[in-house]
C-alpha cells in the first residue's frame, strides 16, 4: 500500500468515526478505540471471530461458500471428490430425536488454544495475536497432522499442481494443507468484515472484536444465548452459533 | 565354550539375489515417493477425510516393531539374562534397521518430502511430532552406542550405559509414538492415552516376532547352527506377549466401551465396520493372536520350527491388520460435532469415509520394509553381528539336554 493510500483511509476512518460518534456516541466510541487500522500492527488488543445465526441461515443456501471461493482463490464444485479443498462447508443437522432441522457454515473455528497449532511439527500452524489461526505455507510440510488434530474437519490438503487458479492475495500450494484465513487480507486492510459475512443475503454471519465490549457480536454474545461446536473441548472458539 | 561372532561370508548367488531383490524394493518404493511428490497426494487413495493412509500403517508398524526389535538385547543387557547374550547385537541391529525403514516412509509420505529437514530447526515444543524427531534420534545413537558396546571389546565399560540408555529410550520413544494418536482429543478413536501403553506392548510382540523370523533366516541360508533352546526361549517370549497384547486390546475396548462412553465408534468397529470389523476379529484378534497362540502352545505343533516361523508371520499379518484398524478405521469413522444431531455436508460430514490405498502407497509402504531389509543383509556382511554358531551347547551351555 503506498503512502497516499495509506493516508486516504486513516482519513477516511477518522472522517467516518466523528461522523458516527456524533450519531451514536458510546458505542462506536469503544468500537473506534478497538478496531484496527491497516498501519497498525497485529496485536491481542482485537480478538477476531465470527457470530452465526442459525435461524436466519437457510438450507440449500451456499452464498458464503461461493463468496470464499472467490475471495481466496479455491474452487467450488457441485460435487466434490474427497480430495478436492473446502475452506467452509453448510452442514444440515436433523435432531435425531425431535426431527428438528438446521443449516449452518462450518468453517475454521479460530480456537483459542487451537489444537492443530499444538500438534504442528514445525511451528507452521500458527495463531496471531489477534486470534486468527494460519498456516505459514512456507514451512508447512504437509503432515496432516493438524487435520487429525482438528475437531471440526476444518483443513485441507492441496492434493495436485493448482494450475494457476490461486489468487495473488492468497497463496496456495501443492502438498500443503490450508483453511480459513478469517479473511485476514480484509481485516489488514480495515474492511472489517470477511467475504462470507459480507455476502450472506440473510445477514446470519456477524463478524467483530470479540474482545471489544462495545462491538455488536460482543453485545449480542453478552445478550443472548450461543454455544461452541464441541464446547467440552474448551478450545474457546472465535467462531460462535446461536439458534441451535 | 566361547561365542565367536563372525561377518556372514556373504559370497553366494543366493545372498546376492537376496540383496538385489530388496534393493528392487527399495527402489520399487523410491519411485513411488516421487511420483507422490511430482503428482501430489491426488494419485494416492488418501483424502481430506482418510487424512493418514496406507504409508502410515507401514511406517508405524516399522517404528514400533523396531522399539520391540531390541527387547532381545534388552533382557541381555539390561536384566542380565546371559543365554540372550549372543543374541543381543542382531536385536540392536534389526532395531535400527526397522527405525529407519518406518521413518523413511513417514518422510516420503509427506505432502513436502523437501522440506522434510524444517523438522530439524523450526521445533514446536508443544508438538508431539517435535518430540518424536528428538526421540528418533536419541533411539538411533543409543541403540548404535549399545551395538558398538557389544561389538567392540574396548568399549565394554559403556556397555551397561548404553544398554540401560537405550532400554530407557525406547519405552519414551514408543510412548511418544503412541501419543501421536492419545493427543488427538477430538478423535473417538484416540484421545487416550491408554494408547502409550498399548503400543509398548504390542511393540514387544511385533519386534520379537520380526526378530525370530530373521534369526531363522539369517541362520538357515547362512547354514549356521541355531539351537532348540535358543528358539523356544523366543517362542515363550511371543507367547506371553500374544497374552499381554490380548489383554491391552480388550481393556482398550473396554474403557472406550464402559467407561468413555463412545459406543457408537465401538459398534463401527467391533461389529458393523464392513473391512475394518473383519481385520479387527479375523486379521489382528484371530491371526494375530489366537492361531499362533494355539499353535505355540499345543504339544503336537509347539517344538516345531517351521510352525514357529508361520507364527511368527502370523502374528506380523496380525499387526499389519491392527496398524490399518487403529490408523484408518480410527479415521473413518466421522467426527462428531453436533451430539443427538445427524450431520450431512459437501465435506462429507457424518459419513464413514472410504478409503482404498492406491499401488503408490502399497509400493511405499513395502520400500520401507525394503530399507529396513537391505540394511540388515548388508550389515551382517559387513559387521561381526551374528554368532558363528547358535547351538544349544554353544548358546547355553547349562540346558539339559
Ligand atoms: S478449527 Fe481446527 S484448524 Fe481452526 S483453529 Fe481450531 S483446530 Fe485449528
Ligand atoms: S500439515 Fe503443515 S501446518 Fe499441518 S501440522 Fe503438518 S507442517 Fe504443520
Amino acid at each position: 500500500m503506498n503512502n497516499f493510500e495509506q493516508y486516504r483511509r486513516r482519513f477516511l476512518g477518522g472522517a467516518l468515526a466523528t461522523a458516527g460518534a456524533a450519531v451514536m456516541p458510546g458505542l462506536v466510541l469503544v468500537e473506534v478505540a478497538h478496531s484496527r487500522a491497516p498501519d497498525e500492527p497485529v496485536s491481542s488488543k482485537n480478538r477476531w471471530g465470527l457470530l452465526i445465526d442459525t435461524t436466519k441461515c437457510a438450507t440449500g443456501c451456499n452464498e458464503c461458500v461461493t463468496a470464499c471461493s472467490k475471495e481466496n482463490g479455491w474452487t467450488q464444485k457441485e460435487v466434490y471428490s474427497p480430495q478436492d479443498p473446502q475452506w467452509i462447508r453448510k452442514v444440515e443437522l436433523t435432531h435425531n430425536s425431535t426431527g428438528a432441522k438446521h443449516s449452518l457454515p462450518v468453517m475454521c473455528q479460530h480456537c483459542e488454544e487451537p489444537p492443530c497449532v499444538d500438534v504442528c511439527p514445525t511451528g507452521a500452524s500458527f495463531k496471531r495475536d489477534d486470534g486468527i489461526v494460519l498456516v505459514d505455507r512456507h514451512i508447512c510440510i504437509g503432515c496432516r497432522y493438524c487435520m487429525m488434530a482438528c475437531p471440526y474437519k476444518a483443513r485441507s490438503l492441496v492434493h495436485e499442481d493448482l494450475n494457476d487458479t490461486q489468487l495473488a492475495r492468497m497463496p496456495r500450494g501443492k502438498g500443503c494443507v490450508e483453511s480459513c484465513t478469517l479473511c485476514m487480507h480484509k481485516i489488514d486492510a480495515g474492511d472489517n468484515t470477511t467475504a462470507c459475512a459480507e455476502a450472506c443475503p440473510e445477514h446470519a454471519i456477524l463478524f467483530g472484536d470479540l474482545n471489544d465490549a462495545g462491538s455488536e457480536i460482543a453485545q449480542r454474545l453478552a445478550g443472548h444465548a450461543s454455544r461452541e461446536i464441541r464446547a467440552d473441548l474448551g478450545l474457546n472458539t472465535g467462531v460462535r452459533y446461536t439458534g441451535i | 565354550m566361547h561365542i565367536i561372532n563372525r561377518e556372514i561370508e556373504g559370497k553366494s548367488a543366493g545372498y546376492w539375489a537376496l540383496l538385489c531383490g530388496l534393493g528392487i524394493l527399495v527402489l520399487i518404493g523410491l519411485y513411488a515417493a516421487y511420483n507422490m511428490e511430482h503428482h501430489g497426494h491426488v494419485i494416492t487413495g488418501m483424502n481430506n477425510q482418510i487424512v493418514w493412509g496406507l504409508p502410515h500403517v507401514f511406517a508405524v508398524f516399522l517404528v514400533v516393531a523396531a522399539s520391540g526389535a531390541l527387547n532381545v538385547a534388552s533382557v541381555a543387557g539390561v536384566f542380565g539374562k546371559k543365554a540372550y547374550k549372543p543374541l543381543a547385537p542382531l536385536s540392536a541391529l534389526l532395531a535400527i534397521a526397522l527405525l529407519a525403514g518406518g521413518l523413511a516412509v513417514l518422510m516420503l509420505d509427506l505432502g513436502r518430502a523437501d522440506r522434510a529437514i524444517i523438522t530439524a530447526w523450526e521445533v514446536n515444543p508443544t508438538s508431539v511430532f517435535s518430540w518424536n524427531v528428538v526421540l528418533y534420534s536419541g533411539f538411533f545413537g543409543f541403540t548404535a552406542a549399545y551395538l558398538w558396546t557389544m561389538l567392540d571389546k574396548t568399549a565394554k565399560p559403556l556397555y551397561l550405559f548404553a544398554g540401560y540408555g537405550a532400554f530407557i529410550w525406547r519405552l519414551i520413544l514408543t510412548t511418544g509414538t503412541g501419543l501421536i494418536f492419545g493427543f488427538l482429543v477430538a478423535r473417538q478413536a484416540y484421545g487416550t492415552a491408554l494408547l502409550a501403553p498399548k503400543f509398548i506392548v504390542f511393540s514387544l510382540l511385533y519386534g520379537t516376532a520380526i526378530y525370530v523370523l530373521v534369526l531363522m533366516a539369517a541362520y538357515g541360508w547362512g547354514q549356521r547352527a541355531l539351537g532348540d533352546e535358543v528358539l523356544r526361549r523366543l517362542k515363550n517370549m511371543l507367547q506371553i506377549f500374544i497374552a499381554a497384547s490380548f489383554y491391552m486390546t480388550f481393556v482398550y475396548h473396554l474403557t472406550n466401551l464402559y467407561f468413555a462412553k463412545e459406543w457408537d465408534f465401538e459398534r463401527f468397529i467391533l461389529a458393523d465396520g464392513g473391512l475394518y470389523t473383519t481385520l479387527f476379529w479375523v486379521g489382528q484378534v484371530v491371526l494375530g493372536y489366537v492361531v499362533p497362540f494355539i499353535l505355540m502352545a499345543a504339544p503336537a505343533t509347539r517344538s516345531n520350527r517351521a510352525v514357529i516361523a508361520v507364527s511368527a508371520i502370523l502374528i506380523i499379518l496380525g499387526a499389519l491388520a491392527q496398524m490399518y484398524v487403529t490408523i484408518i478405521g480410527g479415521q473413518a469413522f466421522p467426527l462428531e460435532l453436533f451430539p443427538g444431531f445427524s450431520e450431512s455436508s459437501s465435506f462429507f460430514d457424518g459419513e464413514i469415509h472410504a478409503y482404498t490405498p492406491s499401488h503408490w502407497e502399497w509400493m511405499l509402504g513395502i520400500g520401507g520394509v525394503g530399507i529396513a531389509l537391505a540394511l540388515v543383509v548388508f550389515a551382517v556382511k559387513v559387521l561381526r553381528i551374528l554368532p558363528e554358531s547358535l547351538a544349544d551347547e554353544v548358546a547355553d551351555p547349562h540346558v539339559k539336554k
